[in-house]
């Protein structure tokens, strides 16, 4: 099969959405187009039973026992700011205390940060080496001012997937609330609310090939009955957490997708899993001083991240997204230029944070795109190398840590 | 962030990439940024010492894009011109030529720097070189 180009190769950015999701979202456009609080006409009946099955599909892909416990947002960041913001208010007699991770997305860090300027003490654990939490770290951070734990469930740069199960368990013999941003994780791996112990999660549909502008924050109602402050006032909706009139065709492609994900996904994470170890063993088998990123297990299997040494982020991009996205960092910081704080949280040097490639696959990635993008990393690579006054004087067998930079 | 028609034809096609041996006579090496920073160049110069025309340059470059154009574009304007001349080269000559956007400038500052790396190390290798043969 030819291989069209571009090809995306940067579905933890987003991914595409499912034809069967925007086929099942038309008619809510045109045709259903009923405002689902309205009460006394068929449209709103219409658009309220459209909503309640989505909120019924959510609901069974993540484990929840009741569909009302879907709290539907415009988004993995609004759900992960309704999660924290909405604990930390509604719980503030109670304690003034979050524990939280270095390498949570920015919507989790940049929220923690403002809930520091409003007096909330925050905890950051570090990651080990290989991206993974110590549980027994987040143990020790606890105190008896601990309102929440928020661990993100897979994280978006180097896809490492944490013991949420065993956070989830250690945070109930505490009596702690306990949310994750499991935006990179649902719809991909086996998320359940229930068995993980899981208080609140936050998911978005355009990961997991949905539209863009849907998510929803999972609030448990029992044990415990989880409460929470709203962000936005306005009409009461979505049991008073959210207000705001629901995007129904979005909502109804967003249960479409978490239908299709749960259909799919032993067959679709074995198949990208493949694709994956392949593109791996193809470039780190050709390339030397190449180190992957994350632990190589507990890895979600569309995700690869690996760290070129010698050669910079950005030029090795320019090399190649005429014919295929790919990302250095996270998309969502690569406009600062600065180096990827999840790659420099695993320890490795500052060098190596401004030499991280991630590709992640998606549904519709063939073999041959990841043949094609396997051969073209190799060659930038090996091209830019020849450029690079790094790997020259590494060759020559110079230490560069032994050299005095200087820095501008 | 779209990058200019000339960054990326010097991106493709980087004009004077590769190495003089440091201790040829009349080379001058710069080697400046850091690897942590993200940038590090290293530009170097061949002077004629009989004319003290630079009659070479060449430049590898760890860096972004726009730092590999900012040095590859160096290398060029440096070919044919005096010591004297080759210090006038001003980061914002680069900046304007390459259309480089404002986050972009350090990149035009770090091939500056090297500039003048390389011909302050040629100026010390050559100003000692009498007194070696005395």
């Amino acid at each position: 099969m030819a291989v069209k180009f571009p090809i995306f190769m940067d579905a933890q950015s987003t991914t595409p959405a499912d034809p069967r999701v925007v086929e099942a979202m038309l008619p809510y456009f045109t045709q259903k187009y009923g405002h689902p609080a309205s009460r006394n006409h068929p449209f709103g009946w219409e658009a309220e039973a459209a909503v309640d099955t989505a909120r019924g599909q959510l609901a069974t892909l993540i484990g929840a026992r009741d569909p009302k416990e879907i709290v539907l947002t415009s988004g993995g960041t609004e759900s992960i700011n309704l999660a924290l913001k909405g604990v930390a208010d509604m719980y503030r007699e109670k304690g003034n205390h979050v524990v939280t991770t270095v390498i949570e997305q920015r919507a989790g860090l940049d929220v923690t940060k403002r809930l520091e300027r409003q007096g909330i003490e925050v905890t950051y654990v570090p990651v080990q080496p290989d991206g993974l939490i110590d549980v027994e770290q987040i143990a020790k951070a606890l105190t008896d001012k601990t309102i929440l734990v928020s661990v993100m469930f897979a994280n978006n740069e180097i896809g490492t997937i944490q013991d949420i199960g065993a956070i989830g368990k250690l945070c109930k013999s505490k009596g702690v609330l306990f949310h994750t941003d499991a935006t990179q994780a649902v719809g991909k791996i086996p998320v359940n609310v229930e068995t993980m112990g899981i208080d609140l999660l936050s998911c978005t549909a355009h990961l997991m090939y949905g539209p863009k502008g849907v998510g929803a924050l999972y609030v448990r109602r029992k044990g415990p009955r989880v409460r929470i402050s709203p962000i936005i006032d306005g009409g009461g909706h979505e049991r008073g957490m959210r207000s705001g009139t629901l995007p129904v065709p979005l909502i109804v492609g967003f249960g479409k997708a978490a239908e299709i994900c749960r259909e799919v996904m032993p067959e679709e994470s074995a198949r990208l899993a493949k694709l994956r170890d392949r593109l791996q063993d193809m470039i780190l088998s050709k390339v030397d001083e190449a180190f992957l990123n994350g632990n190589p297990e507990r890895r979600l299997p569309q995700n690869l991240n690996i760290s070129f040494a010698y050669v910079e982020g950005e030029s090795m991009l320019m090399g190649l997204n005429k014919e295929c996205a790919l990302s250095s960092g996270s998309a969502c910081t690569s406009s600062t230029l600065e180096p990827s704080y999840v790659i420099a949280a695993l320890g490795a040097s500052a060098e190596l944070a401004h030499s991280s490639i991630r590709f992640s696959l998606h549904r519709f990635n063939t073999e041959e795109e990841v043949e094609w993008v396997g051969r073209r990393t190799i060659e930038v690579i090996n091209r830019l190398r020849e450029m690079s006054p790094l790997y020259e004087l590494a060759k020559e067998g110079v230490d560069l840590k032994s050299i005095q930079w200087k820095a501008e | 962030m779209a990058y200019s028609e000339k960054v990326v034809d010097h991106y493709n096609n980087p004009r004077n990439v590769g190495s003089f041996p440091k201790d040829t006579p009349g080379v001058g090496t710069g080697l400046v940024g850091a690897p942590e920073c993200g940038d590090v160049m290293k530009l170097q110069i061949k002077v004629n010492v009989e004319t003290g025309l630079i009659e070479d340059a060449k430049f590898k470059t760890f860096g972004c894009g726009s730092a590999i154009a900012s040095s590859s574009l160096a290398t060029e304007w440096l070919k044919g011109k005096s010591v004297d001349e080759a210090a006038k080269i001003k980061n914002t000559d680069i900046v304007n030529e390459l259309k480089l956007p404002p986050v972009k400038i350090h990149c035009s500052v770090l091939a500056e720097d090297a500039i003048k790396a390389a011909l302050a190390d040629y100026k010390t290798k050559h100003s000692a070189e009498p007194a070696e043969t005395t």
